[in-house]
């Protein structure tokens, strides 16, 4: 994996998930759509900095999750991922 | 019998809070500790963060992430800011705030991120910079939650910084060590002072294969700081022979 | 319900005191060049690299990196703005304008094209209106400041549309897409506005 000083991780995109799911996310397990690697949300590779949030396979790089918040509307994309996991973690 | 849903109530929706500034303290020259009260706080683990909102006057917002520093059994939460001098934020927060401001907030936030003695060990704990932050709120925890003995499980942590001056909570790691709470290693990566027992390199495959618990003792390792950093001890975590998923990782982006 | 939103006692963020007649509506001047991705930089090397401007029915023109070094070239100082809210004065681009390579691809000049999708190393994509792209309102350009290109703003080539917000100067372009109808590209398709004059405010889905 190339080195990308800039990008950070699923964990930084944590409060913005809190706003479109009713569950912590971060702990969430994604599989990817396009390589079928598996993790933690958490470890995807977050790119979107202010314009939203992109969450990228790490092995294959493909777009999992991306979410926009403007005025009135939240746009989800999570064609990138095939099936989500979410623990029902009752702990904050 | 009545079907019923197994699904468990989910957590309350994460609300912007006006937490007041209780206290500051500088850390080092860089670094310097906010104290929070925050009405109506839930409480946090260990390893989780915040959401900061600043918002000027004209409407201008800036938003960033701070790691926890305050153990959960403090009862405080405590942000630890280094100070990124092209930064938005961080200039702000050690510079202009001061007691008795308000400071917007969200939180806690995280899950994956996060210790507790509960999880168990051994713990090794890996940070660059102010990646320590989160990982002083698990060392923290560790002693709290212990009770009156070194209760917890056998930790270990590498703190990479660049200068001796840049190590914050220095002392209190020096305090921890003696009292057999953790076995501390330091690294600094630029100037050393002239007595400087400790590494004087880059993290590299050598000092983690001496100082990581090894792959057979099934370690929890939390690694976090400078996207950078963070990944490249991941990857030679990974080449050493440790579990992926057993190898937490936070990242805080660019250096300063 | 609206609430008044907390006030950060002091808070100005990194923008400069002054404000001129050419900072657009809601936005602040900077003189840094930040970094904005949203995906991994991609490392195209020359030899591999090219451009082309594609039709409906396919190929109109394509040029390797020497023939694209060979077209005439254009020097441009521009203002851009971002999207999310920095502006930058006076920066000085080296490449080749949208006119030459359009002319190019469509010698009898006939322009039935309404859009183009911007298409990019790494899966990016951005639509534009074809009016927003010629008569010396766009270029690809492949230097910065006198100097190559940096990979981590977009180098070999890509897209300088300034008078748009800056997410439609797409990074790491390689080919232009012709089409009859507009369909929305990367962040369009999440909720930014499909055109994005600062000067308007475009900047989501639904602003006038």
């Amino acid at each position: 994996m190339q080195i990308e000083e800039l990008r950070l991780d699923g964990n930084a995109a944590g409060g913005a998930l809190r706003e479109v799911f009713a569950w912590e996310m971060t702990s969430a397990i994604a599989s990817c759509a396009g390589c079928g690697a598996a993790g933690p949300v958490a470890t995807l590779l977050n790119y979107g900095h202010d314009m939203g949030v992109v969450l990228r396979c790490p092995r294959c790089d493909a777009a999992m999750m991306r979410i926009v918040i403007t005025p009135g509307w939240i746009r989800l994309d999570a064609s990138g991922i095939d099936l989500l996991m979410i623990p029902q973690s009752t702990s904050v | 019998m009545t079907y019923r849903s197994v699904a468990a109530p989910a957590p309350a929706r994460l609300e912007w809070r006006v937490a007041t500034v209780a206290q500051v303290r500088d850390e080092t020259p860089r670094a310097r500790t906010l104290v929070l009260d925050v009405p109506r706080w839930p409480g946090h683990r260990a390893g989780q963060h915040v959401d900061v909102r600043l918002v000027a006057e004209d409407g201008y917002q800036a938003q960033r992430s701070y790691s926890i520093a305050s153990a959960p059994e403090e009862g405080l939460v405590a942000l630890t800011v280094e100070r990124l001098d092209d930064g938005e934020v961080s200039p702000y927060l050690c510079d202009v705030l001061r007691p008795g401001d308000g400071l917007e907030i969200r939180g806690p936030i995280g899950g994956y991120f996060v210790w507790d003695v509960a999880i168990g060990g051994p713990l090794s704990l890996v940070g660059g910079g102010s990646g320590i932050v989160p990982l002083m709120a698990m060392l923290r925890h560790r002693v709290l939650a212990g009770g009156v003995a070194a209760a917890g499980p056998p930790t270990r942590l590498l703190y990479s910084a660049k200068h001796w001056e840049e190590l914050i909570y220095r002392e209190e790691l020096g305090r921890l060590a003696a009292r057999g709470d953790v076995e501390l290693s330091f690294t600094l990566t630029r100037e050393t002072p002239v007595d400087w027992l400790g590494y004087r390199r880059r993290v590299d495959e050598s000092m983690l294969a001496e100082l990581i618990w090894p792959p057979a003792a099934m370690p929890h390792v939390f690694v976090c700081g400078p996207t950078a950093f963070v990944e490249v001890v991941a990857t030679l975590l990974v080449r050493l022979g440790h579990e992926p998923t057993r190898v937490r990782t936070e990242r805080f982006g660019p250096t300063g | 319900m609206s609430e008044q939103p907390f006030i950060a006692r002091g808070f100005a963020g990194r923008r400069a005191a002054a404000q001129s007649g050419r900072i657009p509506p809601g936005q602040y001047e900077t003189r840094d060049f930040p970094v904005l991705s949203a995906g991994p930089t991609p490392r195209t090397p020359l030899a591999s690299w090219d451009f082309s401007v594609e039709g409906p029915e396919g190929l109109l023109a394509r040029w390797s990196w020497d023939e694209f070094q060979s077209l005439p070239r254009e020097t441009p100082t521009v203002d851009i703005h971002c999207v999310t809210k920095w502006s930058r004065l006076d920066t000085i681009w080296e490449g080749v304008s949208l006119d030459t390579l359009l002319a190019a691809a469509q010698p009898r000049g006939t322009m039935t094209w309404g859009y183009m999708l911007a298409v990019c190393d790494g899966g990016y994509t951005t639509n534009l209106r074809f009016d927003d792209v010629v008569g010396g309102k766009a270029w690809v350009v492949f230097g910065h400041d006198g100097a190559p290109l940096a990979p981590e703003h977009g180098g070999p080539a890509r897209l300088l549309v300034p008078h748009l917000y800056f997410w439609k100067s797409a990074k790491w372009v390689r080919r232009l897409q012709l089409l009859q109808d507009d369909e929305p590209g990367f962040w369009e398709r999440l909720g930014y506005h499909n055109r994005g004059d600062p000067w308007r405010e475009q900047r989501y889905q639904g602003d006038p």
